[in-house]
């Protein structure tokens, strides 16, 4: 199992903010709009370097949906922030009307995604915007790993042209991708290489998937570990040459097992090369008050559940 | 400049060739919606024959021209008949109206690539929001030209509508003018008994807004009336026109009523109507 070190760990909404302060200073379409969030999005400095860029829309984000959509129009590029629930649930038919539809540049920015948010409780882990978000014609979704990968996602689709739903969290955690990486929207990247079984994981599982595979390998598994940063459109070669060396999958998501990254693999495997597979995700459930630790033992998003996945995935290959 | 300039005679003659086209083109696939489109042609013939500064080589980002929104989509027979005639695209093509592989979707759209369209619409609510981000953007392209946005006075029941009214006079978003198609109706019965509004003009003006108010079927009220709206933007406050407007105006049979909101009229009664809407030299498509 290949070893991967950090030495610090950061939010990967920090990285949104980084990444928005590099576009403001080499991109001057770039424009920001906040639906009273700019702390929780961490936009303060790309707002103090740009003030004339940015628009403070306060707690409307149908309307910010719609302003975003409009300054696409002069040939601006939104970058849209609020909590990951308020970007998308709330938002679902301006977005899908006058961004999706309409085809507008609009990048959907996300942070508190998921159950890591904690404490605030269901109302605000939203746990079914991966699957809302890609079902949408048009709209590219992606869910970084860490710090560094959420700050080069950010630039990366400034100079993509359509819409994009980018989500990241809250909770702080290892930063252990390359601060110079280049993001490529649609690739996925390999993280282990295995045979035994293939685990696709996404966002804060990532890392997680990365702790089970060690996990894995001191009980003698070679576990291959994939970050599909990008949820759609989905690596689909990546994922077939994959399962073609493993015969056997895992995905990993902070997210409902209905509609997530799961599914687009499944989808994808039962098109082409039905296999075992084992969802680690949230179970049509909504979440509950709690730390984000916590929130993700009690709802199976743990290294260990990768771990008894990836067991009994294995098991059912033999079988 | 406005590339028609027309004449308020030559106007009137065109409203009557597009209330010709709208009956026309909804009595075809015998759906769409003809009441609100018939209320509102004046006022369409008005900006793109008359008042606003734009190409008919459309290009999406529309810098350096006036900008148009329809927010209330369902009345899209005005809008491809006027687009058709102003010179966006042939007229012909307004026989493909709802059609199977049509660019002339029931509701606007961009999907189809049809010219003079900018944004899809149809779900009410969101074309105050997007015309506001148009104008912003103007301003941040130091683009002097306006945007202009039409809503329908049924479509105010939707809260994101307000959001947007609260917003725009917060930010001197006045390089916008915002109509609202005062018709009284919307498909379950009058706007007052629905859900009554009270009273508009004291509403947004207390949200700070420039309101104007208008006739929209009389062009000698109605063309300075646009005017006055122009000469008052550039101010400090969004502009709004409260226009009145009769549901199925140049139909008799279709005029003081919600009932012709959503249906296409039969082969008799397009007769009649086309017989109410004369053109001196109509050229039908």
């Amino acid at each position: 199992m290949k070893e991967y070190s950090y030495s610090e760990k950061k939010d990967t909404r920090s990285g949104f903010g980084a990444g928005l302060l590099e576009l403001g200073r080499k991109n001057p379409n770039v424009v920001a709009l906040c639906a009273d969030l700019v702390g929780s999005l961490k936009m303060a400095d790309f707002i103090k370097e740009n003030p004339e860029r940015f628009f403070q829309i306060g707690i409307a984000e149908a309307n910010m949906m719609g302003i975003a959509a409009g300054l696409t129009i002069g040939g601006k590029i939104p970058f849209t922030g609020t909590f990951a629930n308020f970007s998308t649930g709330r938002v679902y038919d301006q977005i899908r009307q006058s961004i999706a539809y309409s085809g507008k540049n609009v990048k959907i920015c996300a942070s508190h995604a998921g159950l890591t948010l904690g404490e605030d409780g269901a109302t605000h882990q939203i746990l079914e915007d991966i699957g809302m978000m890609k079902m949408l014609p048009h709209m590219t979704v992606i869910n970084p790993c860490d710090y560094n990968q959420t700050k080069a996602a950010t630039i990366a689709i400034a100079d993509y042209e359509g819409p994009v739903y980018l989500r990241f969290g809250r909770p702080v955690i290892p930063v252990f991708t390359p601060a110079d990486q280049k993001f490529e929207i649609g690739k996925a990247v390999m993280l282990n290489e295995g045979t035994d079984v293939s685990i696709f994981a996404t966002g804060h599982l990532v890392w997680k998937a990365i702790l089970a595979g060690h996990i894995l390998a001191e009980k003698g598994i070679n576990a291959e570990i994939i970050n599909i940063h990008t949820i759609k459109p989905l690596d689909e070669a990546a994922v077939l040459a994959s399962v073609a060396k493993t015969g056997c999958v895992v995905s990993a998501e902070e997210h409902n097992r209905l509609g997530g990254l799961g599914d687009s693999i499944a989808q994808l495997l039962v098109r082409n090369t039905p296999l075992p597979m084992e969802y680690v995700a949230t179970d049509d459930t909504f979440g509950e008050s709690g730390t984000p630790e916590q929130l993700m033992e009690k709802y199976g998003l743990s290294e260990n559940d990768i771990v008894a996945a990836a067991e009994r995935v294995i098991a059912r290959k033999k079988a | 400049m406005n590339p028609h300039n027309k004449s308020t005679e030559e106007l009137k003659q065109i409203a009557s060739q597009v209330r010709r086209d709208i009956v026309r083109m909804v009595h075809a696939v015998n759906s769409g919606h003809p009441g609100g489109s018939l209320g509102c042609t004046d006022y369409f013939v008005s900006l793109y024959f008359k008042v606003m500064n734009y190409s008919t080589d459309f290009k999406m980002d529309g810098q350096g021209e006036d900008l148009f929104f329809l927010s209330n989509g369902h009345i899209s027979p005005v809008f491809y008949s006027t687009l058709a005639r102003a010179g966006f695209f042939e007229v012909s093509e307004l026989a493909t109206f709802r059609k199977l592989n049509s660019r002339l979707q029931g509701h606007p759209a961009t999907e189809e690539g049809l010219p003079g369209i900018r944004v899809a619409s149809g779900s009410l609510g969101q074309g105050l929001s997007v015309a506001i981000g148009a104008a912003l953007a103007k301003k941040l392209n130091n683009d002097p030209n306006l945007v202009y946005v039409l809503m329908g006075d049924g479509e105010l029941d939707e809260g994101q509508v307000w959001e947007a009214i609260m917003f725009a006079p917060h930010n001197k978003v006045d390089n916008l003018i915002a109509t609202v198609d005062l018709n009284g109706q919307q498909i379950d019965g009058s706007t007052d008994e629905v859900l009554a509004h009270g009273d508009l003009r004291k509403k947004f003006d207390a949200f700070g807004w420039h309101v104007l108010e208008a006739d929209g079927n009389n062009f000698e009220t109605l063309l300075p009336a646009l005017e006055e709206a122009k000469a008052a933007t550039g101010k400090g406050k969004p502009v709004l026109i409260l226009m009145n407007t009769e549901m199925g105006f140049g139909v008799d049979f279709m005029m003081g009523s919600h009932k012709w909101h959503g249906i296409a009229p039969n082969d008799e009664q397009l007769q009649i109507a086309l017989q109410q809407l004369s053109v001196e030299a109509a050229s039908d498509y």
